[in-house]
């Protein structure tokens, strides 16, 4: 008995475990590998891959597309920056200011995000047309010669433009923030406020020395959530950008599904992987929040 | 100096009826907060009542972009286009599939590191966190370099229907582990010692105490497994071989004009969701009460009782 359990624990977790063992770590190496390869292609149209350490896949990959990884990272970076500024003070009002509508509130935020991804793009590329309503009512008070100025769009359009792309990023991962912003701030206790406030603190200041800290491991969970596949996505630039909007993404995807350019597919993707990898250990560094990541 | 004192109090005496403002600016600060987190609320709908309205369109060509002409054909033939009504049935396959293995791996997964320690948990949780941390093109890439790899062995699996299952389940399992584990550590331990105490053997306080207390998290973590396989592209798209789900029907359809039907289903999903999750939070408001009605009516009669004594 005593033996069975202390070691009780591994035949629950094999099944689990050797799953993603077997299709997400094993693939990994298998990814590697072919990022590793040359290709011939013999008289009969055949390919052949031949394990020949090319590294020059990884130097002639990044030489060529460094603009997209740039680009990618970039519109995400902003994209992540818009939903914290977005989904702060909303989470913020639920968690503390909702009472008994808690529970109703957060329904309605999730409940966007349950009509289908590409579906709620498609509906931002209406929304977005040159001739909508949002369009020509940005045109009118001006934002679109703004952004005209700052590059953001072109020609008083916003479909087809880095805006578009951003704006949509933006919306199409909120979730992703205001969840986790929101059990943060759900988990403070509200005696710590009223204690800074009764030791004078004005009401900014408590914000930013009580309230702010507490919610950093929701500001850490909901920055990544966002960042993370905000960086991989290619569906809004598909949908709604240009050839100059195009992301990593758009580039691995028609480099694996229609040009069948495996070794340099490969070797983009693992480098956006392992560029990720260094971002979010450098940001887990600077957030101090490390115990996200194993607990 | 006790008149600078006096004139200060005096001061501050004529400056009081400038108070009001004060107060007045004070609460419009506080309400700007609320108004902004109105509009936020709005503003995630704003898609969703564009997608509703459309679904009432009746496009004038292949596109359904721009606003024509109201009509319920959509709504009264929702699979009018046969390939789409294939598509939702595979992407409801997948979709039950996936969530009933990696909920129950996940689940098991998630037991084991809420209530063991043991060699390698480290490990353990690193290997659960990094699916999570991973962007899916790099998770759909790799795997479908995997199949590609292997699809001459004799272990290997065609890309298609099958390959799909494997990789929702793989993504779905991190997301499980998560949700279920939070529920594991969340509840007291002592219920299970008092079973124990009172001669229930481990399987029995397994079914009869831990089951019931961790099944609101089992039940979080279904729903969150199913909607992430049910929207899934990116994953799909590298290894569907040439099945087409749901997500793929709409973006194969996307270039040529996606029809009104799409609106009509996604409509569908999303009142299913929202209406599922109002009677669920209906029934728990409810529950609620009673319990607290009963708690109530425990103590005044526990009171009356202590009176009469």
């Amino acid at each position: 008995m005593g033996w069975l359990r202390k070691h009780a624990a591994y035949p629950l977790l094999t099944p689990g475990m050797a799953w993603l063992l077997i299709f997400f770590f094993v693939p990994m190496g298998f990814m590697f590998v072919k990022s590793l390869q040359t290709v011939t292609v013999d008289e009969t149209f055949h390919q052949h891959y031949t394990l020949t350490w090319e590294w020059s896949n990884y130097t002639e990959a990044i030489r060529t597309y460094h603009s997209q990884f740039v680009r990618s990272f970039l519109y995400a970076g902003i994209a992540t920056v818009a939903a914290f500024l977005i989904a702060y003070p909303l989470a913020y009002v639920i968690a503390f200011r909702a009472g008994r509508w808690k529970n109703l509130l957060l329904l309605l935020v999730i409940a966007p995000f349950f009509t289908n991804y590409l579906i709620r793009t498609l509906a931002w590329g209406t929304l977005l047309a040159d001739d909508s309503i949002v369009t020509r009512a940005l045109d009118a008070i001006g934002f679109l010669t703004v952004t005209d100025a700052l590059g953001w769009t072109s020609e008083h359009r916003l479909l087809a433009t880095p805006f578009a792309v951003v704006a949509a990023i933006t919306y199409n991962y909120l979730a992703f923030m205001i969840l986790p912003l929101y059990v943060s701030l759900e988990k403070i206790d509200k005696r710590l406020l009223e204690a800074s406030l009764d030791l004078y603190a004005n009401r900014v200041r408590a914000f930013l020395r009580v309230t702010l800290p507490l919610s950093l491991p929701g500001v850490f969970a909901g920055t990544l959530l966002t960042f993370i596949p905000a960086t991989g996505d290619y569906v809004n630039a598909e949908l709604l950008g240009s050839p100059q909007t195009k992301m990593i993404g758009n580039i691995v995807q028609s480099k694996f599904l229609v040009i069948n350019d495996y070794p340099t597919a490969s070797a983009l993707s693992f480098t956006l992987m392992a560029i990720m990898l260094v971002l979010i250990s450098i940001y887990a560094r600077i957030l101090g929040t490390e115990e996200v990541t194993t607990t | 100096m006790a008149y600078a004192e006096a004139t200060r109090t005096e001061a501050a005496d004529r400056a009081a009826p400038a108070k009001p403002p004060s107060q007045f600016w004070r609460k419009v600060r506080y309400q700007l907060l609320n108004v902004f987190a109105g509009l936020v609320l709005l503003y995630l709908f704003v898609p969703i009542s564009v997608i509703i309205l459309f679904s009432f369109n009746d496009p004038a060509g292949k596109f359904n972009l721009t606003w024509n002409k109201f009509s319920t054909d959509a709504w009264a033939h929702p699979f009018g286009v046969p390939s789409l009504q294939d598509a939702v049935v595979l992407s409801l396959k997948i979709a039950f599939l996936s969530t009933i293995v990696a909920t129950l791996l996940g689940t098991l997964v998630a037991l084991a590191l809420a209530r063991y320690s043991f060699r390698g948990r480290g490990a353990t949780n690193f290997a659960i966190f990094t699916p999570m941390a991973t962007p899916e093109i790099v998770m759909g890439s790799s795997l479908l370099t995997l199949f590609i790899a292997t699809s001459g062995w004799p272990i290997g699996v065609d890309l298609g229907f099958w390959t799909i299952l494997i990789a929702h389940i793989m993504f779905n399992i991190s997301y499980v582990v998560v949700t279920v584990k939070a529920r594991v550590y969340g509840f007291d331990r002592r219920l299970e010692e008092a079973a124990m105490d009172l001669y229930a053997n481990s399987f029995t306080t397994f079914r009869r105490i831990t089951l019931p207390l961790i099944m609101p998290g089992i039940g979080a973590a279904a729903a969150l497994a199913f909607a992430l396989s049910i929207d899934d592209f990116i994953v799909t798209q590298f290894n569907r071989g040439a099945e087409v789900t749901f997500p793929l029907f709409i973006y194969g359809a996307a270039r040529n004009g996606v029809p009104v039907q799409v609106n009509v289903i996604g409509s569908i999903i999303f009142l299913v969701a929202v209406g599922g999750m109002l009677l669920n939070l209906m029934i728990q408001n409810s529950r609620a009460k009673r319990d607290a009605r009963a708690s109530a009516g425990a103590v005044r009669r526990a009171q009356a009782s202590e009176a009469a004594a």
